[in-house]
């Protein structure tokens, strides 16, 4: 029986090993042992140069404490909306849930740019009370709570929203407080996800680039801006290599603390059909509750998608109207971009074909990590499928360049290359999608199938496959997503001439003229709404019958 | 099993997208399947040239040309000495005078001298072995918004010299020097003007003066600057001597007596672009008719208006927006790209501590 398991598992995994080997581990560590083997021979000397720099050690500091405040506000805002969303029938709560990702796909220059129009100078803050953000620390972390938001909605509210209310009521009903309730039975069943996304946050403000850059000011860089200006402008690859090992190194020993946290709190949960579980605010106590998250949404998010908004409505010499939108359609005015509406176009085609890969990758590397029975290695590959987050694009661009050059493997110069890596983002969100709900399936169902014959197979459609369903959609959704949005390695990676939406508004907004700003601001805005459209429609795909 | 369906028709639609892509897109890279050979540019993404001039090249010498972007200039010419005798193209444009010296010593290019080469003034030919050709200039200027100093009654400035000066307190937002090329042009101008020992002490009074340092051009001019109209509070910005022009051109149907922003002609960095036939590079022949055609009449005339940067062909016609809206720098501030290679990650680190540290 452990034979025949450990060869399912096998099985399981030999896609996203052999994924995770050729597009991640071999180009990265090809860039990185060119840099510290400069010229044939280890350059250990000058890893110890880099390391006992102080400017390293302050970049260091930074990047770490930044990345762990940027996670506790985001835990702070997201979980009360986490609640809202999977306990809470409200006008509106479909739109909202997808549209709280809408910051997370937009290009980072663009946010960037709403936020500072915000909390800048000038900014509504400036205007309504003298008060500017930009420049400081604060604007960093109010603007990683916003991109990041979704991240703690999706992952912890899917989690949430398929809890059995019935155990915490139970509870309740043998004479347990509400807080007690909560403390010992609704919030460890909820542990697995809050790590999960916690971790996410994590990796994600970690190498933050363009907020930091953009709202902190060229005072304030992070680990990922030095591995940027190493290898892409200063070509000094000793030291990047050296960046490079001390990320990784910071990441695994988050991981693992992760992976700790996650097994003392991981057990299998009765979960239910998430349909059943919202209702409408009940209680003084509620609607103040739900009250407090709508605003915190509208402060956080909406506010600054409605400043883009309105830009991208202005008309050049003032007044507003849709001038923007319809100068992306014609081909006179100079338009940078040949026809920017085939942005659109491109980009939804690279993040399906992405969208697809991350899901059969994450969710067959799920399906093996929640097995029972895993063992020191099986974790060590969890973690491993996560460092693709917590690794610099640049690193991962360059890196494909040098190792992915000849045949069979020439794709340097394929389009199959923007969505594959697009893709190592998109897997690290299945697999922490999948993997806190795929462990909460109760084991005995399993069992009960094979005795009454049912093949492994069979097991896994009508036992497990009913139940992820959900979470395989919000998966896919976060894939999707992630895909849509990304632009550090897609930037790195030589396009023939089909630009990506993020790409196309980068290069609109890379030169002077309000037609040029306008219709970058009207491509984010169409981006804003195809990622909502999307996952809406993603969402819409439910359960014919409701009970299994 | 209905939600069995439905999730497999999900994933099936997914797929149906990826093979239909993939089909399209090797029918458009496929079209050289007529036995015409392929020539590839590998370039930065601010690479542009009419549909209709590309035609011609097409036409008249029988190789279709794919366009390779990716990052700026930088990354172009990082990538390009990473994979060095297996590059990803045959002729690289893109290479400024910042990053020339690292493309030459790292051998990244094989000499030929360009059909036409003749006619481009000594001064710009940079490299004796022609390894590489130039293509294009461009000047690195502090551009000001017009509106705001006349409606302030105050003489725009036109030199290094006026920017330190307290009339012009508050006034200026530049780049950051370690990440933005027009922040490192800026840079150097002052380097090369008040010499080794004398730009920190202008710096310094810069930093007296307000200068207020931004990370991107992006930041700088949309954002920040006043004369690009989206609400910035500095009516003075490190951008290019071009960008009145272009502003103007991508500024809508209208063509007004004078473009809304004017260049402080006496604060210019001259950036000087190459390109050159790439080692290792599977058509070298039709890399070389590239280049040709680079330096050719037909591209360089249609340069002005799609990159927004001087020909380097003497004689080539300038489009009438541009010299209508664009200034002529008769003295830019130049440096020897041996210079630049040798001192610029100094310059800029001690540019970093005594401007933002």
């Amino acid at each position: 029986m452990t034979g025949r398991g450990t060869a399912v598992r096998l099985a399981l995994l030999a896609a996203p090993v052999a994924f995770l080997a050729v597009f991640f581990l071999y180009p990265v560590a090809t860039i990185v042992g060119e840099g510290l083997r400069d010229g044939g021979a280890w350059q250990l000397g000058r890893a110890g140069e880099v390391l006992r720099d102080g400017d390293t050690a302050d970049v260091l500091w930074f990047t770490v404490w930044q990345a762990a405040a940027s996670t506790v506000l985001t835990l702070a805002v997201g979980l009360p909306a986490a609640w809202a969303f999977a306990r809470l029938r409200f006008p509106g709560r479909k739109v909202l849930h997808a549209a709280v990702t809408v910051p997370f796909v937009l290009p980072t220059v663009v946010t960037g740019a709403a936020f500072l129009a915000v909390v800048g100078r000038g900014g509504l803050l400036d205007d309504w009370w003298g008060v500017r953000l930009d420049n400081t620390v604060w604007a960093i972390l109010l603007a990683h709570a916003s991109l990041n938001f979704a991240v703690v909605v999706r992952i912890v509210g899917g989690l949430w929203s398929q809890l059995d209310p019935g155990q915490a009521e139970a509870a309740r009903m043998l004479g347990a407080t509400r807080r007690a309730a909560w403390l010992r039975v609704t919030l460890p069943a909820l542990m697995p996800a809050v790590a999960s996304a916690a971790v996410m946050v994590f990796l994600f403000t970690f190498t933050s680039f363009g907020v930091v850059q953009i709202l902190g000011g060229p005072r304030n860089g992070t680990l990922e801006v030095e591995i940027y200006r190493q290898t892409a402008q200063l070509l000094d690859l000793p030291t990047a290599a050296v960046l490079t090992l001390l990320q990784f190194a910071l990441v695994a020993v988050l991981l693992g603390a992760q992976a700790l946290l996650t097994r003392r709190t991981e057990t299998a949960l009765s979960l239910v059909d998430p349909a059943t579980n919202a209702r409408r605010p009940r209680g003084a106590a509620e609607h103040a509750a739900l009250a407090a998250v709508l605003t915190v949404i509208a402060l956080l998010l909406v506010l600054p998608l409605a400043v883009l908004l309105e830009r991208s409505l202005s008309v050049p010499g003032g007044g507003h109207g849709l001038a923007n939108y319809r100068s992306l359609f014609s081909d006179d005015g100079g338009t940078f971009v040949a026809a920017p509406w085939q942005a659109v176009e491109t980009s939804l085609r690279y993040a399906a074909i992405a969208t697809l890969i991350a899901v059969v990758i994450g969710g067959l590397a799920a399906t093996a990590l929640a097995r029972r029975g895993g063992g020191r290695t099986l974790r060590g590959f969890d973690a491993l499928l996560m460092l693709p987050l917590g690794t610099s694009a640049v690193t991962v661009g360059f890196g494909f360049l040098v190792t992915l050059d000849e045949p069979p493997l020439d794709l340097r110069s394929s389009w199959t290359l923007v969505p594959l890596a697009q893709a190592l983002v998109g897997v690290p969100f299945v697999v922490r999608v999948l993997l806190p709900v795929l462990r909460a399936v109760d084991d005995r169902l399993r069992q009960a199938a094979a005795v009454l014959g049912a093949s492994p197979a069979r097991v896994w459609r009508e036992v497990d496959l009913p139940l992820v369903r959900r979470a395989v959609l919000v998966a896919a959704g976060f894939a999707f997503a992630v895909s849509l949005g990304e632009f550090g390695a897609t930037v790195f990676i030589a396009r023939a001439d089909n630009p990506t939406l993020p790409v196309a508004v980068a290069r609109l907004l890379s030169r002077p003229g309000a037609l040029n700003y306008g219709q970058a601001m009207a491509l984010s805005a169409v981006l804003m709404l195809v990622c909502t459209l999307t996952l809406l429609a993603l969402e819409r795909i439910r359960p014919a019958g409701r009970t299994p | 099993m209905k939600r069995t369906a439905i999730f497999g028709l999900a994933l099936g639609l997914g797929l149906v997208t990826a093979c239909g892509s993939g089909g399209d897109d090797e029918a458009d890279g496929g079209g050289d399947d007529g036995g015409r050979a392929d020539v590839t540019l590998v370039t930065h993404d601010s690479f542009l040239v009419s549909d209709e001039v590309l035609a011609r090249f097409e036409e008249e010498t029988g190789h279709h040309v794919e366009v390779l972007r990716s990052g700026d200039a930088g990354v172009v010419v990082n990538q390009a000495v990473l994979s060095r005798g297996n590059p990803q193209g045959d002729v690289l444009f893109g290479v400024d005078n910042t990053l020339l010296s690292r493309a030459l010593d790292e051998d990244v290019f094989v000499p030929y001298e360009a059909a036409g080469l003749d006619a481009i003034p000594a001064d710009l030919r940079l490299d004796a072995e022609n390894r590489v050709t130039p293509v294009d200039t461009g000047d690195i200027c502090v551009n000001y918004d017009r509106a705001w100093f006349a409606e302030e009654g105050l003489t725009p400035p036109e030199t290094f010299a006026d920017l330190a000066d307290p009339a012009y307190r508050d006034l200026l937002v530049v780049q950051n020097a370690a990440t933005s090329s027009p922040g490192l042009g800026f840079l150097l101008a002052t380097v090369s003007t008040f010499g080794d020992d004398g730009w920190q002490d202008y710096w310094q009074r810069l930093a007296d003066n307000g200068v207020e340092v931004v990370d991107g051009w992006e930041q700088a001019y949309n954002e920040r600057f006043s004369g690009s109209g989206q609400g910035g509070d500095r009516p003075l910005v490190v951008s290019y001597a071009s960008s009145p022009p272009a502003g103007v051109v991508y500024g809508g149907e209208e063509r007004p007596d004078e473009a809304p922003t004017g260049v402080s002609t006496g604060t210019c960095f001259r950036q000087m672009e190459f390109a050159g036939l790439l080692e290792g590079a599977a058509n070298p022949e039709g890399g070389r008719a590239l280049l040709d055609f680079l330096i050719g009449r037909d591209f360089q005339e249609d340069m002005p208006l799609q990159m927004f940067v001087s020909p380097v062909l003497p004689d080539a016609a300038l489009p009438e927006e541009y010299t209508r809206y664009g200034v002529t720098v008769d003295d830019p501030v130049t440096m020897d790209p041996a210079v630049i290679a040798e001192g610029r990650d100094g310059w800029i680190d001690e540019w970093t501590s005594l401007v933002l540290g």
